[in-house]
């Protein structure tokens, strides 16, 4: 075994070391609709940084510590779930994912806007997503029945990997919550909305026809709504291409517009 | 009285094998409300990646594989703990689970024609896939199996698998009441008829009567606190509610799988794929220890015995301190930023999110952590709850029982499929069978017991903190009861877990504020978490031998005369603790033989399969169960694994 590598742990230790630990100040928006002595306000804390600490860590510390009715949503703490969505120094975001150090000293904690808050930190995203998905039918319109016997239909890796990339949107809401059209119109369908329709477009065991798609995109509810300020994009925890999605379905309208579509 | 609903089925859990069971059951025309505590598509099925076995047998590497190779596999893994009818019903249904997926829209990864490159133990290998194939579903190695079977969306299997399902539940209507949690199933000691509920956006209880209630609630890995790779909604309420009926058992709660690379302090998984491209690992010391330990495979040994050294280094004081406790740490540096940015390209994202650190400049901190859970409610082949008609369960908060003492990765993704496909269908057929109804009088009992005991939190005088008992049962759980046990730390382990259940008597809330209060939630999760760790304590302690993932030191051989068997736990109402009792595993096909890895001792069974088997079909007999021949499902086609045998070696 190398020396090198005893000393390089020495000067990892030492990194570490040097993050001389912080005194965070929080600043926490809180209210409880189930409490009618509750009024929303802004509640300071005060939590000593930790090597490594992400907001899933502090957030728990405070809680267990100093806060036990504090209300915030995670689960997977690993950036896969899309629970923990809230604004953090007013950026939509996850805050599993994000690392104190990261921050200023001085941390303001939000819940995302344009979704239904349960107290707190913690908004209703589930039933918004839910509605979205009825509203654009966000499912496979299954040209044949399955058939358990069958060999499965083939398609071309290109393609599954391309369904794959927008099938990643794990609805956190950061977009909708980042959106000014959204915030103001709740027909909107919002990006994670046009996503998900751009997703089931492009897959072709999905039936339905430029015909079907016309009405849910074409109009100021769909893709025309949205004023193309990009924040949506720029907050995506998961990078999707926000942008290249709504070009495509701009195209597709405008093509179905045209041509009548099938 | 509070807010009360009835439906055909209720299903408590909307991870994958809650909704693909509920499917099953609203496509036979019956009503069905599936439960969550977070919107389903926040189940922690999102986050397995790496795949689901199915043998397809598309890819080169894949040729010659079927469902007798993949039964093999997946009984050889199980140590033989396995349930045999059980893992064939499994490996018979895995690629009809894997293709109707592809029908609900998952973008599997598919076969591309010509040469391909890929990475076989660290080195790149070039082979020729044929046009024949191209399109189809592709394999990935998965480790523990014969073939490449694992087949995968990407990075993201679990992601892409849940988001169909659930379409197709959004799709049917079904109702899913999100942030809603079970805490009491509502019994009469014979039959379940539904479960107590308590609402997490308002804290109000309610109760849903149902004619069958399908535990799906997943893992139980948060016994052992934050050292779990498991989400922090994986706290075994399912399995810790069907405990508290008094009547209905708990199978093999000492089965617990562990990963050596949890990332630390968070506990997020680091795959393998860091130490089968040539990562190191370091104690505080920066010494490679396993090079010395392990001269032979080092850092490639199996799971296990990696996990074991780790702890060992931490227990020996040669962990690195941190204020979050002692780890050791992953060395990836030498594997430089362009290896790290695309091939490792999820363990250099997760090292940037979590720690924010370049694993080419820094080191990684690590440690051994709980991963996988094949205890759980024990149900027989069709799914049903022993002791208790009307009570189902599926995924992996149930022992079905195709994981034995060992589960095999991707194995777990593709259960939840095929149990609840086959589970929902068995129900569907029960309810044709059976007309009930609930006493309303039994539900406003139940629900006042739980409001009593949710009062009683409420009222206590001044305590100790729910959080620091939550701690305590994480050290004694990580540190006596995981990768390896001892008699002397199991019976300091059961002792100890009774002195926090004593204190968890004791403790009370810091808040007692009004809606969906945390803490309280908390605290009533903990009563559960703390029975089924004192289970998994107490059957670990009994099973003096060593089986899969249940290494004894001070028995290390697998005992096949004494333990080729299930064990049992009740806990009867009222009891200071579980009642252990055990079965035979069930129908035996492939005869008990060697694993091929891990301990190699083994004391031989002396009774013959036949007089073996003919226990257990008496057993099956007097409990009524249904002969597995019928329609669905499969049977053991006695033998049909010699042919594929000889077919995995050649
Ligand atoms: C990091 C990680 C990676 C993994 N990777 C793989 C892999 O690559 N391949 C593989 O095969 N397996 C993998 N696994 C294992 C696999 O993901 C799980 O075994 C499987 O997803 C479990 O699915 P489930 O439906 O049983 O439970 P879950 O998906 O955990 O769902 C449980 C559901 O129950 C609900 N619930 C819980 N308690 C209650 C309650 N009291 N009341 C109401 N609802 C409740 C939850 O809200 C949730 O909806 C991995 C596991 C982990 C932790
Ligand atoms: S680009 Fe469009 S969808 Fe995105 S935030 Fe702006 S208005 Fe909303
Ligand atoms: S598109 Fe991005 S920001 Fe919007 S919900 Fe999906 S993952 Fe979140
Ligand atoms: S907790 Fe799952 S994304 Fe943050």
């Amino acid at each position: 075994m190398s020396e090198t590598s005893a000393e390089q742990v020495a000067s990892t230790e030492a990194l570490v070391a040097e993050r001389k630990p912080r005194r965070l100040k929080f600043r926490i928006f809180r209210y409880n609709p189930q409490d009618p002595n509750s009024e929303p306000r802004m509640q300071e804390y005060r939590l000593e940084e930790t090597p490594f600490m992400t907001l899933f860590i502090a957030l728990n510390r405070l809680r267990e510590e100093q806060e036990a009715d504090l209300q915030f949503d995670f689960a997977c703490r690993s950036a896969v779930c899309g629970s923990c969505g809230m604004l953090v120094n007013g950026r939509p975001t996850l805050a599993c994912k994000t690392l104190t150090s990261d921050l200023p000293r001085v941390i303001h904690l939000h819940p995302l806007p344009s979704f239904q808050l349960v107290g707190d930190l913690s908004v209703d995203t589930g039933s918004w997503f839910r509605g979205m998905s009825e509203r654009v039918q966000a499912w496979v319109h299954e040209r044949a029945p399955f058939d358990p016997e069958a060999q499965e239909e083939r398609m071309d890796d290109e393609l599954a990997q391309a369904i794959y990339e927008s099938d990643r949107c794990i609805e956190c809401g950061c977009c909708v919550a980042a959106c000014g059209v959204a915030a103001t119109n709740d027909e909107f369908v919002a990006p994670a909305g046009m996503n998900r329709i751009a997703r089931f477009m492009m897959d072709p065991r999905d039936g339905r026809g430029r015909r079907d798609w016309f009405d849910v995109i074409s109009s100021d509810e769909g893709v025309f709504g949205c004023i193309g300020l990009m924040a949506c994009q720029d907050v995506c925890p998961k990078e999707l291409p926000l942008l290249e999605v709504y070009a495509y379905l701009r195209r597709k309208a405008l093509g179905g517009w045209f041509l009548g579509g099938k | 009285m509070s807010d009360l609903q009835r439906t055909d089925v209720l299903v408590i859990g909307a991870g994958l094998a809650g909704e693909r069971c509920a499917m099953e059951v609203a496509a036979s025309g019956r009503e069905c409300v599936i439960l969550s505590l977070v919107p389903p598509r926040r189940s922690h099925s999102c986050a397995a990646q790496g795949g689901m076995q199915a043998a397809l047998g598309n890819c080169v590497k894949a040729e010659g594989d079927s469902p007798d190779v993949h039964f093999l596999d997946t009984v050889r893994g199980s140590d033989w703990g396995a349930d045999q009818e059980v893992a064939r019903i499994f490996a018979d249904n895995a690629p009809i689970a894997v293709r109707e997926l592809a029908h609900f829209g998952v973008p599997w990864t598919r076969v591309r024609a010509g040469t391909n490159h890929y990475f076989i133990k660290g080195e790149q290998v070039a082979i020729e896939e044929p046009k024949e194939k191209a399109g189809l579903i592709m394999h990935r190695d998965f480790g523990g199996t014969a073939k490449w079977r694992a087949c995968y969306a990407a990075a993201g299997t679990g992601h892409a698998a849940l988001y169909a399902i659930d379409s197709e539940v959004i799709r049917l209507g079904i109702t899913v009441r999100d942030r809603m949690e079970a805490i009491a199933l509502i019994h009469d000691g014979e039959r379940c008829h539904g479960a107590v509920t308590r609402c997490l956006r308002t804290g109000r209880l309610g109760a849903i009567l149902a004619r069958a209630t399908v535990i799906a609630t997943g893992g139980h890995g948060r016994i052992y606190g934050k050292y779990t790779t498991n989400a922090t909604i994986n706290e075994g309420a399912g399995a810790a509610i069907a405990l508290a009926t008094g009547r209905v058992p708990l199978g093999n709660m000492e089965a617990v799988q562990f990963h050596p690379t949890g990332l630390w302090p968070s506990g997020i998984l680091v795959t393998e794929g860091c130490r089968g491209d040539g990562g190191y690992l370091l104690n505080s010391a920066g010494e490679r220890f396993l090079v010395a330990l392990e001269p032979e495979k080092q850092e490639l040994a199996s799971r296990d015995v990696v996990s074991r050294h780790m702890m060992n280094e931490i227990r020996e004081g040669r962990g690195v301190d941190s204020p979050n406790g002692p780890h050791l740490w992953l060395d990836l540096r030498h594997l430089g930023e362009a290896h790290l940015t695309t091939r490792l390209r999820e363990v250099y994202e997760i090292c940037r999110d979590f720690l924010g650190v370049e694993p080419w400049n820094e080191l990684v901190p690590v440690r051994p952590t709980q991963h996988y859970s094949m205890g759980g409610m024990r149900v027989n082949k069709d799914g049903e709850a022993y002791g208790m008609s009307g009570l189902y369960a599926v995924g992996e908060a149930a022992c079905w029982d195709m994981h034995g003492f060992n589960r095999l990765g991707g194995n777990s993704l593709a259960e939840t499929l095929v149990a609840g496909r086959v589970v929902g269908r068995r129900i569907a057929d029960a309810l044709e069978r059976t007309a009930t109804s609930a006493d309303i009088a039994l539900v406003d009992q139940a629900v006042e017991g739980q409001t009593r005991r949710l009062r009683s939190w409420a009222d206590r005088p001044e305590g100790g903190s729910v959080y620091e008992i939550r701690d305590a049962m994480a050290e004694i759980m990580m540190n006596r009861l995981g990768v390896f046990r001892t008699g002397d730390e199991l019976d300091s382990a059961v002792a100890d877990l009774r002195v926090l259940r004593e204190r968890l008597r004791d403790a009370s809330l810091r808040s007692t504020s009004p809606g969906p209060n945390p803490e309280i939630g908390f605290a009533i999760r903990l009563e559960g978490m703390l029975d089924l760790a004192l289970v998994t304590a107490e059957g670990a302690r009994a099973r003096t031998e060593s089986r899969g993932a249940h290494s004894r030191l001070d028995y290390p051989a697998r005992d096949d005369e004494r333990w080729l068997n299930r064990t049992l736990a009740r806990w009867p109402v009222d009891a200071d603790g579980p009642v252990l009792d055990y079965e035979p595993v069930g129908l035996l096909d492939l005869p008990p033989g060697e694993r091929g890895y891990g301990h190699a001792k083994r004391v031989e069974m002396e009774m013959s399969l036949e007089d073996y088997n003919a226990v257990v079909e008496a057993a099956q007999r007097e409990q009524g169960r249904l002969a597995s021949a019928e329609a669905i499902g499969s049977q053991l086609r006695e033998g049909a694994w010699r042919a594929a045998e000889d077919g995995s070696k050649a």
